[in-house]
């Protein structure tokens, strides 16, 4: 399947749905508190989602997806399933979003701190988003994708951080997983030739201890296979002759 | 939400081992200690020796796969 290039219809109909993931955090950033369930957190999206005529675009994924979010407290990577979890102080949770409007997904995940964290956490919730930014600085047309995962890879390692290699970012648009796979790490220089009118999720995971991950028999539930913490962070962007345009950026 | 990064291949199950595992040979001469996928686990699909299957492997760990779907012969 080749990449789906986006026209500028489209490109309007996927701000929306970014737009919305994003009010969606602001409202996360908000709630997100010690004592908060991990439900309650769903709970809030889903209305959000709802009132705003989208759908979540992670409900009913695999087929088995039973919620709007993904909610992953420290050692969990990601596709942490919202439950009857109560956060705490000083804890880490990831919080990935995904609404469907107007036949277009928007996805964005941000890991948040509970309350107040240690100093070693909120470096590893800076630097995942900095590796984002380093990702998304090497996204433009005439680039390639291997640039794009360099960049990440580069900027986690830097760090002294370790970079998840199975689960990565990926096109979207239409469908919440298109083509091209983007990963977090490679090599500069190879992979597809980016163009205008792409639109990827880059999602780079990094993690305090070693990068292997196993699943948890919930079937869903990644998590680091040493206990040790993991951050995540997560845009929809364009690809633009110069700095992409991040769909899933508040107002 | 993250993608999972995985390499689809096709096999024929060679023999069946303790655990509800198997060996695969796949179509490209390599052979894979595979586990069957919860999902055919959950819909009570038998795997035989001799049966073709799809396997789902991952790129870090190229011997070892899991076993998502039985083809019709």
């Amino acid at each position: 399947m080749p990449i789906v290039i986006k026209s500028p219809a489209d490109i309007e109909r996927m701000r929306a749905a970014g737009l919305l993931v994003a009010q969606v955090h602001v409202r996360m950033s908000e709630i997100i508190k010690p004592g908060v369930t991990t439900a309650e957190l769903d709970r809030v999206a889903a209305e959000m989602l709802a009132k705003a005529g989208a759908e979540a675009s992670f409900l009913g994924v695999g087929g088995t997806y039973p919620a709007s979010i993904c909610a992953s407290v420290d050692e969990e990577l990601v596709h942490g399933i919202p439950g009857p979890r109560v956060l705490k102080e000083g804890q880490i949770i990831s919080v990935d979003v995904g609404a469907y409007l107007n036949g277009f997904h928007g996805d964005a995940a941000v890991t948040y701190p509970v309350g107040k964290v240690s100093r070693e956490l909120q470096d590893l919730i800076a630097a995942a988003e900095r590796c984002f930014w380093a990702g998304a600085t090497a996204a433009r047309a005439g680039a390639r994708l291997g640039d794009v995962s360099a960049a990440v890879q580069h900027e986690a390692e830097s760090g002294g951080y370790s970079v998840i290699r199975e689960y990565g970012g990926h096109g979207i648009g239409r469908k919440m997983h298109e083509e091209p796979s983007v990963l977090n790490w490679g090599d500069p220089g190879t992979g597809t030739r980016l163009q205008n009118g792409m639109t990827f999720a880059l999602e780079p995971m990094i993690a305090l201890g070693s990068a292997e991950t196993r699943q948890l028999a919930d079937g869903w539930t990644v998590v680091m296979a040493d206990g040790r913490p993991a951050a995540h962070y997560e845009h929809t962007l364009l690809i633009n002759d110069d700095e992409p345009i991040i769909l899933t950026a508040p107002a | 939400m993250a993608k999972k990064d995985v390499i689809e291949v096709e096999g024929k199950v060679t023999e069946p081992l303790p655990n509800a595992m198997f060996r695969v040979e796949l179509d490209n001469g390599h052979e894979v200690l595979a586990h069957i996928s919860g999902k055919l686990r959950m819909n009570f699909i038998r795997i035989l020796p001799g049966d073709r299957v799809r396997v789902e492997l991952s790129p870090y760990d190229l011997a070892r796969g899991r076993i998502t779907y039985r083809l019709r012969t």
